[in-house]
């Protein structure tokens, strides 16, 4: 009788515990939804990266396609090389734009890709040609203020 | 002079009485380890102590967990609705429980209700000689005793601190949508947005893990070691409460500092 007692509450238990885990995983955690599992890489020259991260959430049309694999400063030309993951679900012309823009006024960056035309697809190793930097407040500024100086004159 | 060498003394003495009861902690550890055969041989064993240990926490779990995600969610919610972000209440609750107050404040929790328990048995058993007994009739008390309490703690505590987390998020969920009226699915899709399995929640477990493994080792020793006699246990039982939770805060910050470090 105690045996079989022990042993349905540890069962009941152990199942609460199950349960909690898989409710942590799928409503509280992304593993659903954006699954990134098969991806193929390529890498992108940015003069200025601003704040972005690795990890950072790579769009395109808004829907996260791929994740920052790494960044790493080149020395020999003195500008960010940044290597992106993208889904192998998804494929992007050759000429596909790489922007650095900013999730909401104070939010993370992210790299958001805009297709070109090409006819040829990008695949591993590839590099974008076309990026655009992120916007770097403080430059952003002092330009206006420049221009208004120069206005006034 | 006299007093100085006094002072240096009692310094050493503390010093290398710290050091040599860390060394038969350790050795303990091993000994559960070696002797952990039978502890899954004879999985009744571990079973009934999952039961003591485990199964008897759950309502201080569940109680403390649904009071703690109702404070996170008005504490938030009041912070956040400053800036205007108030449905971000769902991403605060289940980080801070998942990443932090799950594990940390499960383990703190087991270490009073489970450690005190265990610490206090097995010292009354050595106090009482059941021990010796055991080993005088060539059973290995490590093994038949110890080791199934070692295994039903580690096996415990990690699914303690996910029944945490869970229910704190409930209770966040309670007190955010049901009382304050922050929108539903800003609550979860915030959350599911920010939240990364593999970074907080496979963390949040092994962390937890981590602490069992600490908590009952800690418990099993101070029994172990304890004088036999009702003062010596009664020590024993609060150098358990305080040692487990100064360990368990101290872990935390290392493998918090690894986690987001590496």
């Amino acid at each position: 009788m105690d045996k079989i007692k022990f042993d349905a509450w540890v069962g009941i238990f152990v199942a609460i515990g199950v349960i909690s885990l898989l409710g942590l995983a799928m409503k509280v955690g992304n593993l659903t939804s954006n699954d990134i599992r098969e991806t193929y890489s390529v890498i992108a020259h940015f003069e200025n990266i601003g704040g972005l991260k690795p990890r950072a959430p790579v769009k395109g049309a808004g829907v996260v396609v791929g994740r920052v694999k790494s960044i790493i400063f080149d020395t020999e030309a003195y500008h960010a090389i940044v290597k992106i993951d993208i889904d192998k679900r998804y494929v992007f012309p050759k000429d596909t734009f790489a922007n650095i823009y900013t999730a909401g006024l104070l939010g993370e960056q992210y790299i958001g890709l805009e297709a070109g035309g090409d006819m040829k697809n990008l695949s591993e190793g590839d590099r974008i040609t076309q990026t655009q930097d992120a916007v770097v407040l403080e430059k952003l500024i002092s330009q206006f203020l420049y221009t208004k100086a120069s206005e006034e004159d | 002079m006299k007093s100085l060498i006094n002072f240096f003394e009692k310094v050493g003495f503390s010093v290398t009485s710290r050091i040599h009861r860390l060394g038969t902690a350790t050795r303990l550890f091993f000994l559960i380890l070696l002797a952990s055969g039978e502890s899954f041989k004879r999985f009744q064993l571990t079973m009934k102590e999952i039961y003591f240990t485990g199964v008897m926490s759950l309502v201080i779990i569940i109680v403390s967990a649904f009071f703690v995600g109702m404070v996170l969610g008005l504490q938030g919610y009041y912070t956040l609705q400053k800036y205007g972000s108030s449905e971000a209440i769902g991403v605060l609750v289940a980080l801070a429980l998942v990443r932090e107050l799950g594990p940390v404040v499960t383990a703190l929790l087991f270490a009073g209700r489970a450690g005190t328990a265990i610490t206090a048995e097995i010292g009354l058993m050595k106090a009482t000689e059941q021990l010796s007994a055991m080993e005088m009739m060539a059973v290995n008390p490590v093994g038949r005793i110890i080791a199934p309490r070692f295994w039903a703690g580690v096996i415990a505590m990690p699914i303690l601190a996910a029944i945490f987390s869970m229910v704190g998020i409930l209770g966040g969920y309670v007190v955010a949508v049901i009382v304050i009226g922050v929108d539903e699915g800003a609550f979860w899709s915030q959350m599911q947005a920010n939240v990364d399995f593999r970074y907080d929640i496979v963390n949040g477990v092994i962390k937890s893990l981590v602490f069992g493994v600490a908590c009952t080792i800690i418990a099993l020793f101070e029994g172990y070691d304890a004088p036999p006699t009702a003062e010596g246990v009664s020590r024993a039982t609060t150098r358990t409460v305080v040692t487990s939770s100064l360990v368990i805060l101290g872990l935390d910050f290392i493998l918090t500092s690894f986690m987001i470090g590496g």
